[in-house]
């Protein structure tokens, strides 16, 4: 059996599924000062009653690391990062205790300049003397070179807990993002470790003695033992939970839009032949841009508690929320009122949604009725005109090559799932005015936690070779090999496929799950004169984001029902 | 945080899949190291940069500029409509204020593509810049545009588009043509009998260096760019100047290229050449990007950047100041030039020979324009190369007069269909190009 548990802002959901479909699906209050009571306190409201022996998988997406970063509640760490010509180091401070040195390497990997120790070692004592624990260390060009990141390591490692070099983030070329990626791994590091020890320590005195898996936000998961190292691929994990959930129910192979109406947002994402679309550069935090694997997702202010309002005689929805709907005792009318109203909504004091109803119907000039239709309307409307921009946005992703401007893939969805409390009352009238085939996932009310219960191990692998200076590589893999001229680009991918099959088990996957695809593979001639000197090869790899083997009977069992 | 002071708008096409010719200059791996320069800096996430996506150009759009012989489709390739396109898409979002400026870094290039094409000339097939302007004035309505041609190689291709329009100033500065490809872009060249002083040439000694470029821009181009008052300003932002280049013999560098954008400011840049592709384009595309989007640039350099051995010699300084003189003084003396040439005939005449290095064609041209004093005049070309078939064609410029239409319709219709010859009518005015 498997327990998917997701904490939300407000409840938290755990499922426990077995080959029988559902077993069990509850709802624990979240109490975000005390996540690791509120995991615990679902974890054993689960698994009352249940054979322990039984259960074999767990997987737990938190808020916690994003709520620590959103909040500030981070420990001071150390960062010293150095960045050669360009951009000056200074404009990617994250930190106070954010130190520029010395050192450069370029585009192809060269040392330009070298790292002064004697640098190293003062900002060291200082940072030490200071009680810091946790330091970052970035930089530009390590993932072509890691050299100075490792002699950077190899200074000050005596004197830390822990050091978090920049080079295993990612194997994408994007300082600034390397910078604040390694620095929220670092400043997550102790929170995440210590809550996610507490855990497996106390499932492991019940007798489950098996690795949590954590939900990442590019819709898999890795286990506990792996994440350490990363700690900040933990963050924004809920929306990937809800996405993956849904793919469970995807209709076919066809582009599909998946949209959670909540209470404030809408959450609106894509998969394209069942497996999410991803964001190229990194998920995005406040003002943090990072290099973290993320579910390319829209969120917009518009959901079932959206604020009503007349403007000009304009209607207007959210963005805000101010409180529940009025049928359930709300302050001010929103959407979920005008469903109540319509009728197409069951529960909740009709009488109440007409009251707030009487002043929007006033201004507009209408009956109530007709009023609490224009705002529904006008709700579907707004879902569909962002999901339509989601779309516009993903098809003018810039390309690099004439093939791919000319024959690249153009997503063209003309299916939807929806989830969340509003998504039975909407699914009709999205369909009528989309004319796309709209339909409500099963067991929506739990699907964030039946996604995290089914999503596979996910993990990428960038490996780089240049031919002519005679190295291949993927320095987030610690991977350095020398190659000879003849290397080219068939080797690479299957090095690249290998050095992913190792990866992804250690991130805890399973021999049949491993569905592995090329996304990105580059290969250039070098010629310096007029002879052709080496190749540049640039190939990426990854586990497809998708479910793990067994979800088709359990998907089967949960459609039925 | 990093916020451009100005919003800047990006094309970035490097056409990865594309190549001249697998050792040529132009091949895949020209914009290779550049792209993970810029990547690596992080220039797309700055607030205020915004990457676009390109447009491909329209046949029409090409029409608009070129007589392609025998048609369009025979000399540009996909490549061409995309780096056209790419400069187009960042034209309209600069027209449409979406954003400030913008910089179309693709490849290929273009600014030795001239009116007539009959193959590719210097790395170009069709001339960017000019159907990007074209495209601008017919759906904008913009009149009065100033291109600088800042690349190492004279623009002599532009400088044909807009020989005879004196809406259109062209100054480009080069490295003298007397020690470069094409060999031409001398300080007399100065446009046709209608647009005498609308085309100015800087040639530089090689060897120039800081110093020299940015006299010439602070000196000579900005106080007559000042008077021209342009609508829009583009930048053939060719590389070449740099002193890694392995095709020139200039002494430029990351920090004058930057500086040399943010004293033009212009609201259109376009890439041109540059082949030093690991030492010199990764600096300079960032520090042009930076200087664009009004941004620190002063730690953009290149490895090997030694500014006292590139300095400048004395004797060269000397020499661009006295050539900047020349340059002056011919954009000072444009009206009475143009007026003695306005007296001088109805008709004036030149005679060519072009030769298409890229593709080695040689091309015969004969130039008939009317001098107007109403209009920049109704232009005929007759051209035949040894490779392609002969083309008479008639360009009736925006802005014509009722006589010069008339008199390029009658040169049109005079012309007989035949097998030997194709005709070509591209009427500006009304937008339309005809053949026969």
């Amino acid at each position: 059996m498997i327990i998917g548990l997701d904490v939300g802002g407000t409840y938290t959901d755990v499922v426990l599924l077995s080959n029988e479909g559902i077993e069990r699906a509850i709802k624990v209050p979240t109490d975000p000062d005390d996540l690791f009571h509120t995991v615990l306190s679902g974890l054993d409201q689960i698994v009352d009653q249940v054979e322990l022996m039984q259960i074999h998988r767990v997987v737990l997406s938190t808020t916690l690391t994003t709520n620590a970063i959103a909040q500030d509640k981070m420990p001071r760490v150390g960062m010293i990062v150095s960045a050669g010509p360009g951009i000056d180091a200074k404009y990617f401070r994250t930190n106070s205790d954010y130190f520029a040195v010395a050192g450069a390497t370029d585009h192809r990997g060269r040392e330009i300049e070298p790292v002064n120790p004697v640098e190293i070692s003062e900002i060291s004592q200082r940072l030490k003397s200071e009680g810091i624990r946790y330091v970052g260390v970035v930089a530009k060009f390590s993932t072509r070179n890691p050299q100075h990141e490792l002699q950077m390591l190899d200074l000050i490692q005596p004197h830390f807990d822990k050091v978090f070099l920049g080079h295993r983030v990612s194997g994408n070329l994007n300082f600034p993002r390397r910078i604040a990626t390694t620095y929220l791994n670092t400043a997550v590091y102790p929170i995440h470790k210590q809550f996610f020890q507490a855990v497996q320590d106390s499932l492991a005195n019940k007798g489950v003695c098996i690795p949590i898996h954590i939900m990442k936000p590019d819709g898999g998961t890795m286990v506990f033992s792996a994440s350490v190292d990363h700690p900040a691929q933990t963050i924004l994990s809920g929306p990937a939970a809800s996405v993956m959930g849904s793919l469970a129910f995807a209709f076919d192979d066809e582009d599909t839009l998946v949209m959670d109406i909540g209470g404030t947002t809408t959450d609106i994402a894509v998969l394209v032949n069942r497996a999410p679309l991803l964001n190229p550069a990194g998920i995005s935090m406040g003002s943090y841009k990072t290099l973290i694997r993320a579910i390319e997702t829209h969120s917009i202010p518009v959901g079932g508690d959206s604020a009503v309002r007349v403007v000009d005689g304009q209607i207007r929805i959210g963005p805000d929320r101010i409180g529940p709907a009025m049928a359930f005792g709300g302050p001010v009318p929103t959407p979920t009122d005008a469903m109540r109203i319509l009728g197409s909504m069951k529960s909740g004091c009709r009488e109440r949604s007409i009251s707030g109803f009487q002043e929007i119907a006033c201004q507009l000039t209408c009956s109530v009725e007709e009023a609490a239709f224009q705002v529904f309307d006008r709700t579907c409307r707004m879902i569909m005109t962002e999901a339509g921009s989601l779309v516009d946005r993903i098809n003018q992703k810039p390309v690099y090559t004439i093939h791919e401007l000319l024959e690249g893939y153009r997503v063209y969805p003309q299916k939807a799932l929806i989830l969340g409390g509003p998504a039975p009352c909407m699914a009709g009238h999205l369909e009528k005015i989309s004319g796309i085939q709209v339909g409500v996932t099963p067991r929506w009310d739990v699907a964030n936690a039946i996604g995290a219960a089914l999503a596979r191990v996910t993990s990428e692998v960038i490996l780089f070779a240049d031919t002519q200076q005679g190295m291949a590589t993927a320095p987030e893999e610690s991977f350095f090999q020398k190659v000879d001229r003849t290397f080219d680009r068939d080797q690479a991918v299957s090095m690249a496929f290998e050095l992913l099959r190792e990866k992804a088990f250690r991130l805890g996957a399973e021999e049949k799950e491993l569905e592995m695809e090329v996304i990105e593979d580059q290969q250039f001639n070098m010629v310096r004169g007029f002879y052709t000197t080496g190749r540049n090869i640039r190939i990426r790899v990854q586990i497809k984001p998708g479910l793990i083997g067994e979800y088709d009977t359990i998907a089967g069992i949960l459609s039925r029902e | 945080m990093l916020t451009a002071g100005r919003t800047t708008g990006l094309v970035f096409f490097p056409a990865f899949d594309w190549a001249i010719s697998s050792t040529h200059p132009e091949r895949e791996e020209r914009l290779l190291y550049t792209q993970d320069q810029v990547f690596e800096e992080g220039l797309l996430d700055i607030d205020g940069i915004t990457e676009f996506k390109p447009d491909l150009v329209t046949v029409r759009d090409i029409q608009r500029v070129h007589f392609c012989v025998p048609d369009v489709w025979s000399v540009a390739t996909e490549s061409h409509f995309i780096s056209a396109g790419g400069a187009k898409t960042i034209g309209m979002a600069v027209m449409d204020k979406r954003v400030e400026c913008g910089f179309a870094l693709v490849r290929p290039p273009g600014h030795h593509a001239m009116r007539v094409v009959h193959g590719a000339r210097g790395f170009c097939n069709i001339n960017i810049e000019a159907i990007m302007i074209e495209y601008i004035r017919q759906a904008y309505g913009v009149r009065k545009v100033a291109i600088v041609d800042t690349d190492c190689h004279h623009g002599d291709g532009t400088q044909d588009i807009y020989w005879h329009d004196p809406n259109t100033l062209f100054i480009s500065i080069h490295q003298d043509g007397r020690t470069l490809y094409p060999g031409s872009g001398f300080p007399h060249e100065l446009g046709g009998p209608t647009a005498i002083g609308y085309t100015l040439n800087y040639p530089l000694p090689p060897n120039t260096s800081e110093e020299g470029f940015l006299y010439a821009i602070e000196q000579v181009v900005l106080p007559i760019l000042k008077e021209f008052q342009p609508e829009l300003i583009i930048n053939s932002a060719g590389q070449d100047n740099h002193f890694s280049d392995p095709i020139t013999n200039m002494n430029f560098s990351a920090q004058g290229y930057a500086r040399l954008t943010s004293l033009l400011k212009p609201d259109i840049a376009v890439l041109e050449g540059g082949y030093s592709i690991e030492g010199a384009l990764p600096y300079l595309n960032v520090g042009i990007i930076l200087a664009l989007a009004g941004l620190d640039y002063s730690n953009v350099k290149e490895p090997n950047y030694q500014p006292e051995a590139i300095r400048q010699k004395p004797e060269i300084t000397t020499f661009i100041k006295k050539t900047g003189d020349q340059v002056l003084t011919n954009w000072r003396n444009r009206v009475q030039l143009g007026e003695m040439a306005q007296k001088k005939k109805g008709i004036d005449e030149r005679r060519r020979t072009l030769y298409y290095d890229t593709d080695n064609i040689v091309e015969n041209q004969h130039e008939t324009i009317r001098v107007c004093p109403n209009c920049s005049g109704v232009l005929k070309i007759d051209s035949e190369s040894d490779h392609t078939c002969r083309i008479l064609a008639v360009h009736i410029p925006v802005g014509a007069c009722e006589e010069c239409r008339n008199q390029g319709y009658a040169w049109f219709d005079s012309i007989k269909k035949s097998d030997e010859a194709k005709a070509f009518l591209q009427d500006r005015p009304k937008d339309q190009y005809l053949e026969k």
